[in-house]
């Protein structure tokens, strides 16, 4: 994982953001295990209160389900769950911002559309 | 929730006061920093809890009890500290067993893996062993007696970087298993600042801060850009440090940013544990 201390983003949120990316990249594949909060305590160095904040955020997003005794597993239809969050991310923020940045650049709409067109074209190749 | 409760607690040597008037509270199951610079009172105020010195006024509890010459309730308070209390011709194996004996318990399993992954000679002396291998044997006693309160003072004198990151991952992995209070006093800030639930801030012989780590993190910012626009952002807020470099201006402060607008041009970052003590500590403007 590559958390930043310096970073806003507070610590347990850095740990569910890593968590969510390894359920959609396939790290975590749906009903496997993920490691344990004091394995991963151990691996960040991080106290496991931290760890376990970031864990209950996507218990109770209803993307990890905790079995008592055994631990904490990815839910069944976690990716897709994941996969429609992050694009709605992507479309309200990411894209937002990519807009903003060709403004900023004085970067036509005609000439951001036909970058982006160009760019589908190349990876169609 | 069992806890060590001090309460307007005092100690003077002599006519000097090294605590004044110190309030705080730790409690079960959590890991607390103890920050403070040298000869501020760290090892006092542990000491006191751990009744190797007499406290001079106020008082120390454990469950609302006063903790002084309690034997019983001692028990479950360990301190390692930067002394050795143990004859130097004694070798590590009889530190072990006489500490069974006194504390009523010691995770033989455990002090056996610690042993192995620290490379640790059980045979040798005290006084064969090297500072740093001095303070692992320490530090194996202080992570397998059954005390409920572990304070650690100085648990890294003298380890090098690799023993140093083997104690933390086994101090995780102990604390994992069995969570109990581990409070550690240190200079290592930086090392520690992910590891701490909670953090306690000693100064002018009182406590100066005490707070999560995750509060603090969220409240610990520096912020920098052009004076004017950094000075209007971070309005009503008390400035810890200022830093003046050309035009830019860089302000720490431990205030709630949250729904402030950043303007452009300026950046605001987390500041570190270790950046935040400094700026409280040093203290005052630093305009140059």
């Amino acid at each position: 994982m590559q958390l930043d201390a310096t970073s806003l983003v507070p610590l347990y949120q850095q740990i569910s953001d890593e968590l969510v990316t390894g359920i959609l990249t396939g790290e975590y594949p749906e009903a496997s295990q993920v490691p344990s909060t004091t394995q991963l305590a151990r691996e960040e160095q991080l106290n496991p209160a931290t760890v376990l904040k970031g864990m209950n955020q996507l218990v109770d997003a209803g993307l990890l389900e905790k079995r008592r005794g055994v631990g904490m597993f990815v839910a069944t239809g976690a990716v897709a769950a994941v996969k429609r969050r992050r694009r709605q991310e992507f479309i309200t923020v990411q894209l937002q911002q990519l807009i903003a940045d060709a403004r900023a650049l004085d970067i036509s709409e005609e000439e951001l559309v036909q970058g982006i067109e160009e760019g589908y074209d190349n990876a169609r190749d | 929730m069992r806890a060590i409760k001090l309460s307007h607690l005092r100690k003077s040597y002599g006519h000097k006061q090294v605590l004044t008037d110190v309030n705080l509270e730790f409690e079960a199951g959590k890991i607390y920093a103890l920050l403070g610079r040298n000869g501020v009172g760290k090892s006092t105020l542990l000491k006191i809890i751990a009744n190797q010195i007499l406290k001079s006024g106020g008082s120390v509890s454990l469950d609302g009890e006063e903790l002084q010459d309690n034997e019983r309730l001692l028990n479950d308070v360990y301190l390692m500290g930067p002394q050795t209390l143990w004859a130097p011709d004694r070798n590590v194996k009889w530190i072990f067993n006489i500490t069974k004996q006194f504390y009523g318990g010691f995770d033989d399993e455990y002090a056996a893996h610690l042993v192995k992954v620290f490379r640790l000679d059980t045979k040798k002396r005290l006084a064969q062993l090297s500072t740093g291998y001095k303070t692992i044997a320490k530090l194996i006693v202080a992570l397998c007696v059954p005390s409920e309160f572990v304070l650690l003072d100085e648990p890294v004198l003298g380890l090098d970087a690799p023993n140093r990151e083997l104690f933390y991952d086994e101090l995780l992995a102990t604390y994992g298993k069995r969570p109990r209070t581990f409070v550690i006093a240190t200079h290592l800030i930086e090392e520690i600042a992910t590891l701490v639930e909670e953090v306690t801030v000693i100064a002018d012989g009182q406590v100066l801060l005490a707070d999560t780590a995750e509060h603090i993190a969220a409240s610990a910012h520096t912020i920098t850009g052009p004076a004017q626009k950094v000075v209007e952002f971070t309005a009503g807020t008390t400035p810890l440090q200022t830093h003046h470099r050309g035009a830019v201006t860089t302000i720490s402060t431990l205030a709630n940013l949250d729904g402030r607008e950043v303007p452009a041009g300026v950046t605001v970052k987390t500041l570190p544990l270790q950046q935040l003590f400094i700026a409280l500590t040093a203290g005052g403007q630093d305009d140059e």
